[in-house]
């Protein structure tokens, strides 16, 4: 397996393949984050969060769009604009959705299912009526391409840095938010018990419509992010649905520490064994185990007990 | 007295057919060229398709909604450009086409169905229509059945040859040796990475390649072959391999949205394409829209036409296409292969002088497009084309530069003997 290669190249490609599992790791997570809370909180199966995620990355597209025509000497910090419009629009539209089609839905788990992959489907033709069909290549500023460089060998990109930052700081928030503020105390008390929390005075739909946007936001700012490593168009979302099930599914619905755990250990197996197979063998190998683990453990890995 | 036609239509479109020769008769007498064009509709049409004595109907069949859209919107627009000039140039035998276009949705059984209501209902002379081969192989046998036609636009992988297509883009043999000639050549390339994602095309070209490689370019070897899940986004542990073993040539054979996280993530790796060479035979100007220029710069792509082809039927193409569908649209090799569509069906309806689907058929093999915007094209009794293939590379403005061209034009060989 390691013939073949000399011991610097070992070295660098420990190093390297280190990152590169650290980068889908931070990929995986922050795609997987604002599905994790709706699905984890609400108990919705959101399949239009990949359509989120597009939304995100189609207004970077406009705001790089914009910045470019109007403001080209601020166009090396229009990413952090781009950011922040691509968590309120997505939010905001979660928000509406929640209001007129989820709420009706909520003892209806299945149908919620339906009801998204009906919005999913109608989301992306309006990408396509208002975008276009084909991609549209998203500029980004000159520093934010290309990669550092640390010796001859060893070179990490710096777009993939940025993704991890931006993981990192997202998933800080999320956990102050949940666990450190008195909306996620309203939150968690809602998840557990709806009718005790609604008896002791806290506004659900409120509290509802507040998570499902958050999610939504949150799925935005992901679809801005991988504007740097993958392709704008109106069927993108498809290629991230998946994997972000897996993760959310393999974590445990209900648990953030879930969520992180299962991100890493899915993008660590997979691109190690992307490395020493092939791409088609590591997605083989990848859904084999999750679908033992989880014939053995249908919780997936971490369980929050709630008493029903 | 005028000739009895067959069909369901025969007395209203006799009773039609009069008027339209007596409110002809006076113009007839000026224009003996049109005259002579428009011959009757029960001589050129005996199978019932639908012809009548100043149109033809044909149908236009691509996916317009769901994934395949991205790539399919060009050809469309292609093959309307085709019609309205053909139409603007006096129409086919006489008669202004028609197009019913049905949206084949991204999804096969879809693309059976509306062939065939294109074929039973509408019963259209010539459908153009298709992009991949999975839809291309769904409605294979409804075009069989009812003996259609079908014009198809991509490059493939061969393996295919029925008497009801015409495939007017390059089987694969003819987008590849060439290509590969050349980089041995001119690059003294000896040791290849081929690339894919995981489905037919990739995988058969690959095959084509690797049989080239070993067998045909001297001291050459291939040093990895690796496929990818179609819609893959993270390539971060194949570019390290390939750092790793640092091939003189990436063959990459990436399709759709896997394309563009492919060559965003080649360039944040610090692979620059103008030190390491790197040739594909899916992206064209169409897919560097999504990817950006400055990210796939320098990459070689093997086609059989691009934009910037430098010849005064090209521009002449180039300028019609931009004014109908916009200043900012680009054309791909698909686009314009299939923009040939409707212009060879003219030409050989015109040479079988009947819209007759089996005199058309007889007609097919030589019929030639002198002006066809990638050059000279001629139609091979195997029902693809004899066409030249070029070598570009990618510029940062998203067009590429046409380094290599062949002196003759490629056979096609759709079932080529020693590379399956």
């Amino acid at each position: 397996m390691l013939m073949g290669y000399s011991f610097s190249d070992l070295g660098s490609i420990l190093v390297m393949q280190g990152f590169a599992g650290l980068i889908m790791f931070s990929v995986y997570l922050l795609m997987a984050l604002g599905l994790a809370i709706i699905f984890g909180q609400m108990g919705v199966i959101n399949m239009a969060h990949g359509e989120f995620m597009i939304l995100g990355a189609y207004m970077t597209y406009e705001c790089s769009r914009l910045f470019s025509a109007y403001m080209p000497g601020l166009f090396s910090l229009y990413f952090f604009v781009a950011i922040i419009v691509s968590f309120i629009v997505p939010g905001l539209l979660g928000m509406a959705l929640e209001w007129s089609l989820i709420r009706f839905l909520y003892k209806r788990p299945l149908d919620t299912l339906l009801a998204t992959w009906g919005i999913s489907l109608m989301l992306q033709q309006a990408y396509r009526s208002i975008f276009g069909a084909r991609e549209v290549g998203v500029n980004l500023p000159e520093w934010m391409m290309g990669s550092t460089h640390l010796s001859d060998s060893i070179e990490i990109p710096i777009n993939g840095i940025i993704v991890m930052g931006m993981t990192l700081v997202i998933t800080a928030g999320v956990y102050l938010l949940l666990f450190r503020s008195g909306w996620g105390k309203q939150v968690r008390a809602v998840m557990q018990n709806r009718a005790m929390a609604g008896a002791v005075g806290i506004n659900t739909e409120r509290v509802d419509r507040m998570t499902f946007g958050l999610g939504c936001g949150i799925a935005g700012v992901a679809g801005a992010a991988f504007t740097m490593i993958g392709s704008t168009s109106p069927t993108a979302g498809q290629l991230y649905i998946v994997d972000t099930f897996l993760v959310v599914a393999f974590g445990g619905a209900q648990s953030l520490t879930g969520t992180i755990a299962s991100a890493f250990s899915i993008s660590q197996t997979r691109s190690i064994l992307e490395f020493f197979l092939s791409g088609s063998m590591a997605q083989v190998i990848v859904l084999l185990s999750v679908v033992i683990i989880l014939m053995l453990r249908p919780q997936g890995l971490f369980v929050l007990k709630v008493r029903r | 007295m005028v000739e009895k036609k067959t069909g369901i239509f025969g007395i209203q479109s006799n009773r039609r057919q009069i008027l339209k020769g007596l409110a002809a008769l006076p113009v007839m007498a000026g224009l003996p060229r049109l005259a002579q064009a428009a011959s009757a509709t029960s001589a050129v049409n005996t199978t019932g398709l639908a012809v009548t004595d100043d149109t033809v109907t044909v149908g236009i069949l691509h996916s317009i909604t769901g994934t395949m859209a991205i790539s399919e919107t060009g050809s469309v627009e292609a093959e309307k450009l085709a019609i309205a000039q053909i139409n603007a140039s006096g129409g086919v035998l006489g008669r202004q086409i028609k197009v019913v276009q049905e949206d084949g949705a991204s999804d096969w059984p879809t693309f059976a169905e509306k062939a065939r209501k294109l074929l039973e209902n509408d019963k259209c002379a010539a459908v153009f229509g298709c992009w991949t081969s999975a839809s291309r192989k769904a409605v294979l046998p409804v075009f069989e059945q009812y003996n259609g036609m079908l014009y198809y636009p991509t490059f493939y992988e061969g393996l295919e040859q029925s008497r009801n297509v015409i495939y007017t883009g390059q089987e694969a043999t003819q987008q590849i040796l060439a290509g590969l000639d050349w980089v041995s050549r001119e690059k003294k390339a000896k040791t290849y990475y081929l690339l894919g994602s995981d489905y037919i095309w990739p995988r058969t070209a690959n095959k084509i390649a690797r049989k080239h490689i070993e067998g045909h370019l001297k001291d050459s070897k291939v040093i990895g072959e690796e496929y990818f899940p179609l819609g893959h986004t993270q390539f971060n542990s194949v570019i390290n391999k390939i750092k790793l073993h640092k091939p003189d040539v990436i063959y990459a054979i990436i399709v759709g949205g896997s394309n563009v996280a492919f060559y965003k993530q080649l360039k944040a790796a610090g692979i620059d394409l103008s030190k390491q060479t790197l040739m594909t035979i899916s992206v064209t100007e169409d897919e560097i829209l999504g990817i950006g220029g400055e990210n796939i710069a320098g990459a070689y792509a093997c086609m059989k036409y691009f934009q910037s082809l430098d010849n005064p039927a090209n521009k002449e193409f180039v300028a019609a296409f931009k004014k109908m569908w916009g200043e900012n649209s680009v054309i791909g090799d698909v686009t314009q292969a299939a923009y040939l569509g409707p212009w060879l069906w003219k030409l050989t309806v015109e040479k079988a002088g009947s819209f007759d689907i089996n005199k058309v058929i007889d007609a097919s093999p030589g019929v030639e497009f002198k002006n066809a915007p990638e050059g000279y094209v001629r139609i091979h009794p195997n029902h693809h084309l004899w066409s030249r293939t070029l070598v570009g590379q990618a510029r940062t403005d998203g067009q590429f530069n046409v380094i290599y061209q062949t002196p003759d034009l490629m056979e096609p060989n759709p079932f080529p003997v020693g590379y399956q």
